[in-house]
């Protein structure tokens, strides 16, 4: 670490090795006494939880009968692998996950590009038009699509009643696959943002000079992309593609407003809440957490060792 | 020459707009709807027939007004306060992570990542539980810690990316030149600082306003319910009367912080959220 200072002392000829051990210890404390705090909290409010989980979830426990709490060890655990609505709901998360993040990736990219080769003159504009769907708050964002595409307030069927398949007696929300796309959509409108700033990142990093050097050679722009610019981004889209993958696997917000997953569009976060906050089992719920928690595991785990994607590396770690 | 000129000027007006109706169409459609009369709302068209601020009067005067301006107060109140802790132990630990050499900085900036990556979900079950055991479901502090776990990990990571930027020798020079540690810091470090932690505030902010999962599971009155929950629990004026046009006037009043802190800030949230993510 090169902008890191050994001592506050003005005076830099080299000191005895025992002072220098002394001030090492001393920093050793100061850094911890410092980052000490903001550790602790960390794992209070995420390790202690989450441990807590794992416990409660061997117990058959309901906060409507707390008195018939009982050990079962993995019986909860049995009861929600058997059910069919797990593994639907498990597909209707990876089907979210995979599609929105697909269409981030190429839309968000294509928004990169924008903003990376935008003149001054428009680039302030298009970066603050950019950050609205990325401070706006999911719940609305969910409304203001919801509200277009319902059948009494909407407006989409009027518009495109000229599309196959849209009129004005659609409704949007009453069978899965329409309630999915909207959902999708506003999801993919809201982050797509985020994703294409990760990535404007990434393109900054590729040299100028690589660029011109294979225009001077007479590639064409899609191979300079191509063979150019994404390869020499793909730490920089690895590390969008997992950090959105696990974001949209936790989906909850979108689903609860506009079918609070009715009509099989039901997610996995939304089962946990309708498990124990809903219906007070403490017992199932804690397990189908535990379960939601080993599935991101999981989605990492094989993002790092499969696809080799650094996030330490990536997000500035040392 | 000129003729390229202005086709690059067509083509980036074109790009602009494309742009501009992408990121800003959504909330156009919400603020047309925020203005309808209820009579209007089944019109089937994008804009109000008459623009009637009779939805805004509703949340801010009429009957919703208590729904929506207490979880308005609790949204201002816990969003803030959750940002101010967590900015002010991420500083310290940022500071600590940049500066200093001790060992075990790579457990904390993976435990940051690790938290930032957690299910939210997972950990509202046994909050929700032990929340009613020690008396915590409902109340601010109640959202405040769990608020910890969105807002810290990103602070420290964006805030320890800034700091690593910043030439601490300047602080040496100024001793030299016969300022104090004290006057050092103040004057040469902390001016350049602040725009860094400044910017980090704002991305927690942003991140603890739009907190749903937590404000549904552990709230349950008006006494600590934040308004994406609240926009959840609106009910119509009268029980057969959809809320369209109350929720779509509270969407906006909430959007406006959002929108003046991107107007203001552009230029520093984006240069935030991309050396967060890349090697600093």
């Amino acid at each position: 670490m090169s902008t890191s200072v050994k001592t506050s002392s003005p005076k830099t000829e080299p000191r005895a090795p025992q002072q220098y051990s002394d001030r090492a210890k001393a920093e050793r404390r100061l850094g911890w006494l410092l980052a000490g705090p903001a550790f602790v909290v960390m794992l209070a409010v995420t390790a202690y939880p989450i441990l807590q989980a794992v416990f409660d979830s061997l117990f058959s426990y309901r906060l409507t009968a707390p008195d018939e709490r009982e050990f079962i060890g993995l019986g909860n655990y049995a009861v929600i692998l058997s059910d069919q609505v797990w593994w639907r709901d498990l597909g209707v998360t990876l089907l979210i996950t995979v599609v929105t993040v697909v269409v981030e990736l190429i839309l968000g990219f294509a928004l990169a590009l924008v903003m990376h080769k935008a003149l001054k003159s428009v680039r302030g504009l298009l970066r603050t038009a950019i950050l609205v769907p990325y401070g706006i708050i999911t719940v609305v964002s969910a409304f203001a699509w919801f509200y277009a595409f319902d059948i009494n307030s909407g407006f989409v069927n009027n518009w495109f009643d000229w599309v196959p398949g849209i009129d004005p007696d659609l409704n949007w929300f009453a069978q899965g696959s329409t309630s999915l796309f909207v959902i999708m959509a506003s999801e993919i409108w809201k982050t797509t943002p985020f994703i294409s700033l990760l990535l404007l990142a990434g393109l900054a990093q590729v040299p100028d000079e690589l660029t011109e050097a294979a225009e001077v050679d007479g590639a064409t722009w899609w191979e300079r992309m191509s063979r150019v610019v994404l390869p020499n981004m793909k730490a920089a889209i690895m590390v969008a593609v997992l950090f959105r993958a696990l974001d949209a696997f936790r989906i909850f917000d979108n689903v609860f407003i506009m079918t609070n997953g009715a009509f099989g569009t039901e997610v996995l976060s939304l089962l946990a809440y309708r498990t124990s906050i809903s219906r007070l089992e403490i017992g199932l719920g804690s397990a189908v957490s535990v379960l939601l928690f080993i599935c991101v595991l999981l989605i990492c785990f094989i993002a790092i060792k499969l696809f080799k994607v650094d996030l330490a590396g990536a997000r500035g770690g040392k | 020459m000129k003729g390229s000129r202005t086709k690059e000027r067509v083509v980036w007006t074109v790009i602009s707009i494309f742009v501009l109706v992408y990121a800003l169409f959504p909330v156009a459609s919400i603020l047309a709807t925020s203005f309808k009369e209820p009579s209007d709302l089944t019109s089937g068209k994008f804009l109000p027939t008459n623009w009637s601020g009779v939805n805004y009067e509703e949340i801010l005067v009429g009957d919703a007004q208590g729904l929506f301006l207490s979880s308005l107060w609790n949204s201002i109140g816990i969003a803030l306060i959750a940002t101010f802790i967590a900015v002010v132990l991420a500083t310290l630990c940022a500071y600590a992570i940049a500066r200093l050499d001790f060992p075990g900085k790579k457990l904390i900036l993976t435990t940051a990542l690790a938290v930032s990556i957690f299910p939210v979900i997972s950990i509202v079950t046994p909050l929700f539980n032990l929340w009613r055991t020690i008396g915590l479901y409902d109340t601010w502090p109640g959202l405040i810690i769990p608020y910890l776990s969105l807002t810290l990990p990103i602070s420290i990571w964006t805030l320890a990316a800034f700091f690593r930027q910043i030439p601490w020798e300047l602080e040496q020079a100024a001793q030299v030149d016969g300022a104090t540690t004290w006057q050092a810091f103040r004057k040469a470090i902390v001016p350049l600082a602040a725009p860094g932690v400044f910017t980090t505030a704002i991305i927690a902010f942003f991140i603890a306003w739009n907190d749903f999962v937590y404000g549904i599971s552990l709230t349950s009155t008006e006494a600590a319910r934040p308004v994406p929950a609240a926009l959840a629990f609106f009910t119509g004026a009268s029980q057969f009367e959809a809320p369209v046009g109350a929720i779509s006037a509270a969407a906006i009043i909430v959007t406006i912080p959002i929108v003046l802190l991107v107007l203001l800030f552009q230029r520093q949230i984006v240069s935030g959220l991309t050396q967060g993510a890349v090697k600093g």
